[in-house]
């Protein structure tokens, strides 16, 4: 087996080659260096990755062969390439956030799930491009420039996790990692025409995520297929003891949602196999009638406006009819007070944002710019330089909103608005819907420049955002292209139950097959 | 509420962003601008929504008092941007800082 | 005089660390000491993407800390982040409580009024945050050094009702509040290694008036004496001000305690926004009701019951008592020999008399002194039956504090066992009246007064061993 076929390989496929030894890790590395080569991911092209250690990435190749020969467990993602959104810390590699405050800035920590990605056998070949700070929907907002999308380079790619969907959607790895908090891994994936999964509040550890808005934030996968996403978020989810967000909820196999079974119970030694890719997990068969027996799917109307492109929803009702060709029940539902959901979210986000980035000050590490006006002036300095326009933006924004006498009515409002869009979602699952779908974005991948009023850009969130403020795992799978763009659906389900989301996409994606892509 | 040009000048302020003049008006008309689209909340009926909405999510758990910081690989001068004898360096606080330094402190 | 005109009207804050081994939100040594930003790690440097979690034993200690003070410990208690920015407070904020605080409404007795009755002062709230780090100004030319090594220490802070009517009453709140803290073992509660910070606010009004005036915030103060006599200035400062036809500014205060004056900081006004907001990296704090029974149910005995306690049990008056509690390890030590003694007058007396001159004079501990409690017992019991002299008792005690041996070898070795002995205590007698021929001849002649003085000569020829009750009589005798 030789990786020639690289950019169509499944992340499962490269990991069952490895540990069989008929894949060399650290050829299978110099595949995806190739592969980005040849698509033209660098800065004076698509503009996808910020940093890369071609070295250390083939050594770390080596290490993991060297663990196969004496006979180690190699994981679930044995030589398997990944890339790592910019804001996520890495050893080795610069953790940037896009931005000039911490431009050449090397974590000297690592963030939870990139230790778990490489204690599952996952190689990290480089760090990818992002809007700064995750402030954005397109990636435009990078201080290292625009990324572009490998589909069509006029467009953005979505963001802010704009390069770890661009970076999959172009085959240089069939897994990335991104974050999200309001849609930036389910955005970027639906305009690169790839699966991104933001798992529920808790699910991945935050630690070593570098924080925009910490009530919101959440790590992400992003993959070529379903079956990628669900398998590296396998690997990155679970409780752990640095992250006091964390959920110690048991992590089913994900993979066996395919099979349209209930999850395997956790503590059986069949399960820890599976769990540790020690065997396989059996193939699904072809999508049938009776592939989504007894499930109900909701149809939120809020989601589906009078206002919504035509093409978007065509896609939409097409996906919805394979639904029910494979035995679910589709069901009309209401969440009312999703339409609050901008408002709210550019409420908490700046507010918590404008906090989280208070560390950005020139003292300990980053950029500093000195200043004759003293300590308050090497501050300011620093931060205006260093901060884009966005960033500067929301940090104000934040700021009014929690200052003396705006407190209540906006921040206080906003929590208050918050739980009740939690509320509608509560309230639809527990009257018996299993997933709800939607489209992911209002629109296919735009134009770079295209949009320059931030409201405007704001409103890209406008069906993703309700997912963060509730907390639940939503993810967005292909579902079709208008004119050459691919467009993608949403599938949100109740909390910790990515299991249920997982068997609906796996679904879906089979019953689409070509058609996704189409 | 419209935001006016001297709350941007004191939320630059508060947030130690350096906002020139020019942008500060920019600025005020966009900040306002976006918040025109928050004052939707303000008819939203919130009575229903208790103190300790969030709650259900547990309380936070506790480590315990013993066992080693996290791990750092590297010395803090390999990203510090100023350091002496172990601390790091800033320019010195004025007087007016140093004050309120003490008034901040916890 | 002002003091009549108007009334002082004083709350105070005062933060309190608390005594953990590790840092309040990472496992940073919470220890002092170590050479700069040593115990430092991504979290307590504000590293980007690390994450608090809260250390277990600081809710313990400050839960014990809040029930000792009489408050009722909240079931949910929030963390909020208060924003500004300061070299040292690496964040960008700092983590603290805010409207959800972890305790509520306790009180703390500071005296009793003329008749009898105590007087209290309310607790208003009682919270958990974490400390800042240090700054140094005056090392290096032109440049402020920051060291981190105490960055997310465990604080809480105690904030008090306006209760307090005078500046020495603020003493007696601190020094009360600090006794009941060392009770608890929370804290090492020393203002020098600024363990325990005092900030206060004050106002001045007319006796009588309900409302309160226009407060002033006094920060800057380190010790308890200095916080009385910046309370006493400022209160002169406002009265003044109030009596020429001004008005009192709200405003913060710095007390300059080399010039003894107040000054006010020179931040400009407004600039203090804190823009809290609940702290999203850590969940509501929630403490069981019967998890914070127990803590109750586990204090240790506070100052007030054990006073009540060793007065009833040991016949003493309060002040003797007050005296003995001020530290909870001197009262423990007291209890034990006095135990161990059945006299708790004498022991009352060794203790606060020999023990602490001791204890003083060698600059140490009382936990970690020679004598121990069993022993200075048998010291006790020694010269209550008359075995040794009181006089040679005191030698014995000063050779057990160098020699740590117990009191009966050390009374034997030195020859110290009392004589009872007639012929031999007549022989001193007689020495001492044929050596002071001119205080003897005086005696015999009826001077009683010189009874006590040649009694010291006779006790010093015989090295203390004189029984001095016979050495009283056979002087009594002599003198017809």
């Amino acid at each position: 087996m030789s990786p020639d076929n690289y950019s169509s390989l499944r992340a499962a496929e490269i990991a069952v080659g490895v540990r069989a030894g008929n894949l060399a890790p650290a050829a299978v590395v110099q595949a995806s260096f190739d592969r980005a080569r040849d698509i033209g991911a660098g800065s004076d092209n698509l503009n996808i990755l910020l940093a890369a250690d071609d070295e250390a990435s083939l050594a770390e190749g080596e290490a993991i062969a060297e663990r196969r020969n004496t006979g180690s467990d190699l994981g679930l993602l044995a030589g398997v390439p990944v890339v790592i959104k910019d804001n996520i810390a890495s050893l080795g590699l610069p953790t940037t956030c896009g931005s000039k405050i911490l431009e050449g800035y090397v974590s000297p920590f690592e963030a939870t799930v990139v230790a778990r990605l490489r204690a599952h056998g996952a190689l990290v070949v480089a760090k990818t491009n992002m809007d700064e700070f995750a402030m954005g929907s397109s990636t435009e907002n990078s201080a290292y420039g625009p990324a572009r999308n490998p589909i069509d380079v006029r467009c953005v790619p979505g963001g802010s996790s704009g390069g770890s969907a661009a970076a999959v959607a172009a085959g240089i790895t069939p897994i990335a990692l991104g974050s999200e908090t309001g849609g930036s891994v389910r955005q970027p994936a639906a305009f690169c025409g790839v699966v991104g999964v933001k798992p529920t509040y808790g699910r991945v550890s935050r630690y070593g995520l570098v924080a925009f808005a910490s009530s919101l934030d959440q790590i992400g996968v992003i993959g070529r297929t379903v079956d990628d996403a669900a398998l590296g978020l396998e690997a990155i989810a679970g409780f752990d003891p640095h992250d006091s967000t964390s959920s110690d909820a048991d992590v089913p196999i994900y993979r066996m949602s395919a099979l349209g079974v209930a999850a395997p119970e956790a503590r059986n030694p069949d399960t820890q196999a599976l769990r540790l890719g020690r065997s396989a997990v059996p193939l699904p068969p072809p999508p049938h009638a009776r592939t989504l027996e007894g499930i109900v799917i909701g149809k939120p109307k809020e989601y589906f406006p009078d206002s919504l492109d035509p093409s978007v929803r065509d896609l939409c009702e097409r996906s919805l009819d394979r639904f029910r060709a494979m035995g679910a029940t589709v069901r009309d539902v209401s969440l009312a007070r999703s339409p609050l959901a901008i408002p709210v979210y550019y409420i908490i986000a700046p507010a918590e944002a404008s906090s989280n980035l208070a560390r950005f000050d020139g003292v300990r590490y980053g950029l500093r710019v000195d200043s004759p006006l003293g300590l308050k002036g090497m501050y300011e300095e620093t931060r205006s330089r260093g901060f884009g326009p966005e960033v500067t933006r929301r940090v104000l924004l934040g700021t009014y909103v929690l200052s003396a006498g705006y407190y209540d009515a906006y921040y206080r409002k906003a929590q208050a608005v918050r739980s009740l869009i939690a509320d509608d979602f509560r309230a639809v699952f527990a009257s018996g819907v299993n997933a709800i779908f939607t489209p992911t974005t209002p629109t296919p991948a735009f134009h770079i420049g295209a949009i320059s009023d931030p409201y405007e850009m704001y409103l890209n969130d406008i069906f993703t955002v309700t997912a963060n403020l509730a907390g639940v795992p939503a993810m967005s799978v292909p579902i079709g292209r208008v004119r050459h763009l691919p467009v993608g659906g949403q599938i949100i389900a109740g909390h910790f139950d990515e299991y249920t989301m997982f068997r609906v996409g796996y679904a879906l994606e089979a019953a689409l097959g070509a058609d996704a892509h189409k | 509420m419209a935001v006016t040009r001297d709350d941007v000048l004191h939320i630059a302020e508060l947030a130690r962003l350096g906002v020139s003049s020019e942008r500060a008006d920019e600025l005020t008309r966009e900040l306002s601008a976006i918040l025109a689209h928050m004052e939707v909340l303000s008819q939203v009926d919130t009575s229903s929504v208790a103190l300790t909405a969030g709650v259900g999510a547990g309380g936070t758990p506790l480590r315990p008092d013993a066992g080693v910081a996290p791990a750092m690989a590297g010395i803090l001068e390999s990203f510090a941007p100023s350091m002496r004898d172990g601390f790091f360096i800033v320019p010195r606080l004025a007087t007016h800082e140093d004050a309120a330094g003490i008034e901040n402190r916890a | 005089m002002t003091a009549e005109r108007y009334e002082m009207v004083v709350g105070l804050e005062v933060h309190v660390q608390l005594k953990t081994r590790t840092k309040a939100f990472c496992g940073c040594s919470a220890d002092f000491g170590a050479a700069p930003n040593v115990n430092t790690c991504p979290v307590c440097l504000a590293l980007p993407g690390a994450l608090p979690v809260l250390n277990e034993h600081a809710v313990n200690l400050a839960t014990r800390a809040a029930l000792g003070l009489g408050c009722a410990v909240n079931p949910i208690s929030v963390f909020a982040r208060k924003n500004y920015f300061y070299p040292d407070l690496p964040k960008g904020y700092q983590i603290s409580q805010f409207d959800q605080p972890l305790a509520t409404g306790g009180s703390i007795a500071i005296g009793e009024t003329s008749k009898g009755a105590d007087i209290r002062v309310g607790i208003t709230r009682v919270h958990m945050e974490e400390d800042a780090g240090k700054s140094i100004h005056d090392r290096y030319p032109g440049a402020t050094a920051i060291d981190l090594n105490r960055s997310g220490v465990p604080l809480i802070e105690i904030v008090s009702e306006p209760d307090i009517r005078s500046a020495a009453g603020a003493g007696a709140y601190l020094r009360t509040l600090k006794q009941i803290l060392q009770y608890l073992d929370v804290s090492d509660v020393s203002m020098e290694e600024g363990s325990l910070r005092v900030d206060a606010n004050i106002s001045v009004r007319p006796p009588g008036q309900v409302k309160l005036g226009t407060k002033t915030e006094v920060k800057n103060m380190n010790s308890f004496s200095a916080v009385e006599r910046a309370l006493e200035s400022e209160f002169a400062r406002q009265c003044a001000l109030i009596d020429s036809g001004g008005r009192v500014e709200q405003q913060t205060l710095l007390w300059d305690g080399a010039r003894e004056v107040v000054r006010p900081s020179r931040s400009k006004e407004g600039s203090h926004d804190y823009r809290y907001f609940p702290e999203p990296d850590l969940r509501p704090l929630l403490l069981d009701a019967h998890w914070i029974e127990r803590v109750r149910h586990e204090l240790p005995e506070l100052p007030d019951a054990r006073r009540k306690r060793l007065g009833t049990d040991f016949e003493l008056a309060p002040a003797e008592v007050d005296q003995l509690t001020a530290s909870p390890a001197i009262a423990e030590y007291f209890e034990a020999v006095a135990r161990a003694s059945g006299d708790g007058k004498s022991s009352y007396n060794w203790v606060m008399g020999e023990v602490s001159a001791a204890l003083r004079s060698s600059g140490g501990d009382i936990d970690a002194f020679r004598v121990r409690p069993a022993d200075l017992a048998q010291l006790l019991n020694l010269v209550r039956d008359g075995t040794i002299s009181h006089t040679a008792g005191k030698r014995v005690f000063a050779r057990m504090v160098e020699t740590g041996k117990p009191a009966a070898q050390v009374a034997a070795d030195e020859g110290l066992l009392q004589v009872g002995d007639d012929a031999v205590i007549a022989g001193w007698v007689d020495q001492v009246l044929v050596e002071h021929p001119e205080e003897a001849a005086r005696y015999l002649a009826g001077e009683r007064k010189l009874q006590g003085v040649l009694v010291g000569l006779v006790m010093r020829k015989s090295g203390g061993r004189a029984d001095p009750k016979r050495v009283n009589q056979l002087l009594t005798s002599r003198a017809g």
